[in-house]
């Protein structure tokens, strides 16, 4: 089987700094890929120039085989390719509903004038929040009035909505407490069995062994190393993050 | 934990009708003050309600484009010298046409004044869009411009025509109904679809609410921008079009005492500096709230000045209620 997502002698120069310089993985369906590794290690550049945001110096991403580099946000976002950020990027202001079709609301005809058509986005959204076993209480408040694990839920299900093959997720966990951390975890999980790739930025060993089918260590710009969690610990990790820091230094 | 939630969610629908609330009290403080001091009704007179509405109409024309702005997080202070734009501009092509063509010429110089404050609006957009000015800055510049393209095409005075047809359009009556009062609910009406009902309203929201939201959405951020600023702006032009009518006389300042009611009416009306909230027909209470005051003040027969104290007290009412409202959802931004 052809991997999903095919990362190439990725290489991202800032003037004379060498934020990334060669990074190279693979990314399979159904499989959730962390990039680990300490600030500024790159991990963030890495996924900029996946979803389009930055232009890599050298070397290229495919997505199922085809050459996605050189293609805008939206252009990969239309691929198939959903990056969820940390601030998730929600109009708290809106219900679930109008947040999982910003931009491509539905919209009906009355007497020839278009009005939004709320209930069938609402419906939607507690279908595919559901579908994730997260039951919203009032599907018409807005998304502000949610927690922080039902909100990070929304963020994903605009990812199946639209029916992404990769989810690229940016410290999912980062501000949440122990509950919502947890069902993040779940979440991603869910996102497993439907066959979706998922990659995940992390720098929290738990949330690193408990989602990762494989760990893929970046440190300062380069593949420190690549492990299957049950064939490493803590400790090596740890290592592998600081290593590539200390030697150079 | 479940009787602390009800009771902060009672308490927050509260503060968010609260507007209705005063709007009833006032009402009802204006009528018993009529019925002992002259045993007349406050309320259930043609006249006063009548002149309330005029009045409402006059701050609401300004308000109601200037309400998509605010919900968008950003503010439009070069309305009220838009409305004196537009009015010197409609007056001007009135006198240059003459008024012997009757509606003909009106026609022109309503499309004229609306044109202006188009090219107003569409100034204010793309700073605020392109070159990322504050629209704070941006627009108390355009303030300026409009002020000063209105004096000096008015050569620095009021421009007084004598047109029947632009009369009716400030003091008519269509139906009974005043004819401004019929314009600001007409525009009324269409800001609320556009805000409520359509892609464009949910889109101004969002922005208010969080810019990254509406990027990753791929929206056109910079188109919104400008359209909502060209909104305001042509609302405000409206507001001029129609002083031009009922004092057959196009002024620069027509609009400068009206926009400090105009942004308090939004503010009453629910809407928040910060952006995402505010609605048509919360700024529609807003203005009747102002203008009953307007009236009730001068029918109490107080000094003219109260109603500036009053007005400017119910503002502070007003953004206290909407801080109570920040810290009832959680301080969560």
């Amino acid at each position: 089987m052809s991997p999903l997502l095919e990362v190439k002698g990725l290489k991202k120069r800032f003037g004379g700094n060498e934020a990334v310089s060669d990074v190279n993985f693979v990314v399979n369906a159904g499989e959730c890929v962390v990039l680990a590794g300490d600030n500024g290690a790159g991990k963030s550049t890495v996924i900029k120039m996946i979803s389009g945001v930055l232009p890599p110096t050298a070397g290229n991403v495919y997505f199922n085989g085809e050459l996605l580099t050189g293609r805008s946000p939206e252009g990969v976002r239309n691929t198939g390719i959903e990056t969820i950020y940390q601030d998730l990027s929600l109009a708290d202001n809106l219900d679930p509903g109008l947040n999982l079709y910003l931009g491509r609301e539905k919209v009906k005809r009355i007497f020839g004038l278009p009005f939004l058509d709320r209930t069938t986005m609402r419906n939607d959204a507690a279908k595919v929040m559901k579908s994730l076993g997260i039951e919203v209480p009032d599907p018409s408040a807005p998304v502000r009035d949610l927690s922080g694990g039902q909100r990070q839920a929304i963020a994903i299900a605009r990812a199946i909505h639209w029916q992404a093959k990769l989810v690229i997720m940016d410290e999912p966990t980062a501000a949440l407490g122990v509950p919502e951390q947890r069902e993040v975890m779940a979440l991603i999980e869910q996102l497993k069995e439907k066959g979706v790739g998922i990659i995940l930025i992390s720098h929290n060993l738990p949330d690193i062994f408990a989602a990762a089918d494989r760990i893929i260590v970046l440190a300062r710009g380069v593949v420190g190393g690549e492990r299957r969690p049950a064939d490493t610990n803590d400790e090596e990790i740890v290592r592998l993050m600081m290593g590539a820091t200390v030697s150079d230094t | 934990m479940t009787n602390h939630k009800t009771g902060a969610s009672f308490l927050r629908s509260l503060l968010n009708a609260w507007s209705w609330l005063f709007l009833a009290g006032i009402l009802g403080f204006f009528e018993i003050y009529a019925q002992i001091e002259t045993g007349n009704t406050f309320l259930f007179r043609l006249y006063n309600v009548q002149s309330i509405a005029i009045a409402a109409s006059q701050i609401l024309l300004l308000a109601l484009g200037l309400t998509l702005v605010i919900v968008a997080g950003h503010i439009d202070l070069s309305i009220g010298f838009t409305t004196g734009l537009s009015a010197v501009a409609m007056a001007l092509m009135i006198r240059w046409l003459g008024p012997e063509a009757g509606w003909l010429t009106v026609a022109v110089a309503l499309a004229v004044g609306v044109f202006a404050a188009v090219v107003v609006g569409l100034i204010n957009g793309w700073l605020v869009a392109y070159l990322n000015v504050p629209s704070f800055i941006g627009t108390l510049g355009t303030y300026g411009v409009a002020r000063g393209a209105a004096l000096i095409i008015a050569g620095g005075a009021t421009v007084s025509i004598r047109s029947e047809e632009a009369r009716f359009i400030g003091n008519g009556d269509i139906l009974g109904f005043p004819v401004p009062v019929v314009i600001a609910i007409m525009l009324a009406v269409i800001c609320h679809y556009l805000l409520t009902h359509t892609k464009f309203g949910v889109h101004t929201y969002a922005l208010g609410a969080s810019r990254a939201s509406v990027e990753r959405a791929g929206i056109d951020v910079n188109k919104l921008l400008i359209t909502l600023f060209i909104i305001s702006a042509v609302s405000a032009g409206i507001g001029g079009l129609v002083y031009t009518g009922r004092f057959s006389a196009g002024a620069a300042n027509a609009g400068e005492p009206i926009l400090l009611y105009a942004v308090a009416a939004v503010f009453i009306g629910g809407a928040s500096l910060t952006g995402g909230q505010g609605t048509v027909v919360g700024t529609v209470i807003g203005a009747i709230i102002i203008a009953v005051i307007q009236f009730g003040l001068v029918f109490s027969g107080l000094p003219p000045y109260w109603q500036f104290v009053a007005v400017g007290l119910v503002i502070i009412v007003a953004v206290l209620v909407d801080q109570s409202k920040a810290k009832l959802t959680g301080g969560r931004s």
